[in-house]
């Protein structure tokens, strides 16, 4: 490599040429100790793993792809979904309520997140699996008056599935509406008052210009918080909601192979995670348009960029 | 057709404890260039930002085409009008900011048709056609696609103002849009303002740019701690002031 061409440009013509040099790099032989220990750590447990019967990958072989895991995945999926949608829509209503003027909608707002982020989640989800032991009957009618137009039994409204959802969705609007309101005073005030001299009112210029900008410091947290949903709804299997936890709790209940197939849960969750980084770098991308420059490149160009931007330079000096 | 643009009797704003505007005369004719200067602190922006009711006047009268700013008066009660009606009247009067304030998720094209389409019902492609006419006014044809952070400070301001003329307003303010500018920029900017003033457009415009003032101004307001000190031909009160405050001032900034 030869950087005195390249800094200093080309000498003037007639001029004495500067000599081109070579380049030493400093080398690291504390890092390169710690990177061959480390090593050889890593290689010894993966082989003591490898090794150890109790282990039982013959089991865990069995499982991995079976029905019963798929159905439990199924339920993991849409529960997953359905609650961060649950939690996205009520977190945005809260945030805009506990930004509103009104001192009522922002008491209401302000003492919703206090209750449900304040109580663990897994009492959330055994108090909605059981809040039939609360209310027997659930009914819509006029208040203090006879007149009721639907009535039911609690527990065959509240499903162990829709409980899960309950729990989840409304525990997680208490975190998502922190994130949005943070969100949200992230855009300068000066956008908004450009859109209300436009003529804009408040609403189409919270939903034109300032969410779009606010989706910028929005979007990271929240998809750390899909990928802690995701792990979550493991708790639910605590009141039967059938997700992947719970299906693998009966099986090793019946079969004892507990590591085997906690093994099993793993590897699904893991893969899970793994799928849910790229909508999100997706996202990112799409609301990062006209802030930074390198916010228009795909993730694989960002990891690769390094050694892309590196290769053409190299390239363009020996095209020279 | 025969009020005032612009009429200000007795305006008064306090924030908190603080009086920023202590009673307010000022006229504005159509067609007329109205420059407000004075040192910072004076409540000139207030003043202006008054105008499309950014903030609320706390006292006094403040009619603009001869309809009260953020309220109706039936008899001696003076109603607030709500965000609807507010956003109707602010539709006819246009904005410049000192910090551009363009929308950062949009290129210069979509912050120029995002009020005539999302607001004035525009169709998309007669917004575009106009929009791209105004990028074309303010010098700025070949620039329609680039996002406001690709664009120079001065290309920005003028994207600002394409983007307020859009809505074709009848009264465009101005709020210090040069003073966050690199000196070398300020020249395209007040270009772009001169012609506006040439084509007949009411403008009210704070300002630090005296020679702007003293040569496109039909009147000029010197304003000082929350008062007008002295207004009129800006030939007059930009060069040979009445007042000790007016001369003191000029003699700090020219």
């Amino acid at each position: 490599m030869t950087v005195t061409k390249d800094a200093l440009g080309a000498p003037p013509a007639g001029g004495p040429r500067a000599p081109e040099l070579d380049v030493v790099p400093v080398r690291n032989y504390g890092r390169w100790t710690a990177a061959v220990i480390s090593v050889l750590a890593l290689v010894g447990l993966i082989g003591s793993l490898a090794k150890n019967d109790n282990l039982h990958w013959d089991v865990v072989g069995d499982y991995l792809f079976a029905d019963l895991i798929f159905d439990g995945l199924g339920t993991t999926l849409w529960l997953t979904a359905a609650a961060m949608a649950l939690g996205l829509g009520l977190g945005t209503l809260l945030a805009v309520m506990r930004l509103s003027s009104s001192p009522v909608l922002y008491g209401i707002a302000t003492a919703f997140v206090w209750v449900f982020r304040g109580t663990p989640l897994l009492v959330q989800i055994i108090f909605w699996g059981y809040a039939g032991a609360l209310y027997k009957f659930v009914k819509i009618g006029v208040p203090f008056t006879d007149i009721t137009f639907f009535q039911t039994e609690t527990n065959t409204l509240l499903t162990p599935a829709v409980a899960a959802l309950l729990a989840l969705g409304l525990n997680e609007a208490a975190y998502a509406s922190e994130i949005v309101r943070a969100g949200i005073q992230s855009v300068d005030p000066g956008q908004t008052e450009a859109a209300h001299s436009l003529g804009m009112r408040p609403a189409l210029t919270m939903r034109r210009i300032v969410l779009p900008q606010a989706m910028r410091v929005i979007i990271p947290p929240m998809g750390n918080e899909t990928i802690n949903m995701l792990k979550m709804t493991a708790l639910v299997s605590v009141i039967s909601a059938h997700d992947l936890m719970s299906n693998i709790q009966d099986v090793y209940a019946q079969n004892y192979q507990v590591i085997p197939m906690l093994v099993v849960a793993s590897l699904w969750y893991l893969a899970l995670v793994s799928v849910l980084s790229v909508p999100q770098a997706w996202l990112e991308r799409r609301y990062g348009r006209g802030t930074a420059r390198g916010a228009h490149a795909s993730p694989l160009q960002r990891m690769f960029g390094g050694t892309a931007r590196l290769v053409g330079k190299k390239n363009k000096e020996d095209g020279r | 057709m025969t009020a005032a643009m612009v009429r200000a009797e007795g305006v008064r704003k306090h924030f908190g404890g603080l009086e920023v505007l202590k009673g307010i005369d000022l006229t504005v004719e159509r067609g007329q260039v109205c420059c407000l200067l004075g040192p910072s602190g004076s409540g000139k922006s207030t003043f202006l930002r008054c105008i499309n009711h950014l903030e609320k006047v706390d006292g006094g009268r403040l009619t603009v085409d001869g309809e009260l700013v953020g309220y109706r008066q039936h008899g001696t009660k003076l109603h607030e009008l709500r965000e609807r009606e507010v956003a109707q009247r602010r539709r006819d009067i246009g904005m410049v900011f000192q910090r551009f304030n363009l929308f950062p998720h949009m290129t210069a094209l979509q912050n120029v048709m995002e009020a005539p389409v999302k607001v004035g019902a525009v169709p998309r492609n007669e917004a575009h056609e106009r929009a791209q006419q105004l990028l074309a006014q303010v010098g700025l044809a070949d620039r329609g696609h680039h996002y406001p952070a690709e664009l120079s400070g001065g290309q920005q301001q003028r994207v600002a103002i394409a983007r307020a003329l859009a809505m074709q307003p009848k009264l465009m303010l101005f709020d210090e849009p040069t003073s966050a500018l690199d000196p070398e920029l300020v020249g395209d900017v007040l270009d772009v303002m001169r012609q506006l003033a040439a084509d007949g457009m009411t403008m009210v415009v704070v300002t630090h740019e005296i020679g702007f003032a003293r040569e496109v101004g039909d009147t000029a307001v010197f304003m000082d701690d929350g008062v007008v000190v002295e207004a009129g031909d800006p030939r007059r009160v930009l060069v040979d002031p009445e007042q000790d405050r007016t001369r003191a001032f000029l003699s700090k900034v020219l």
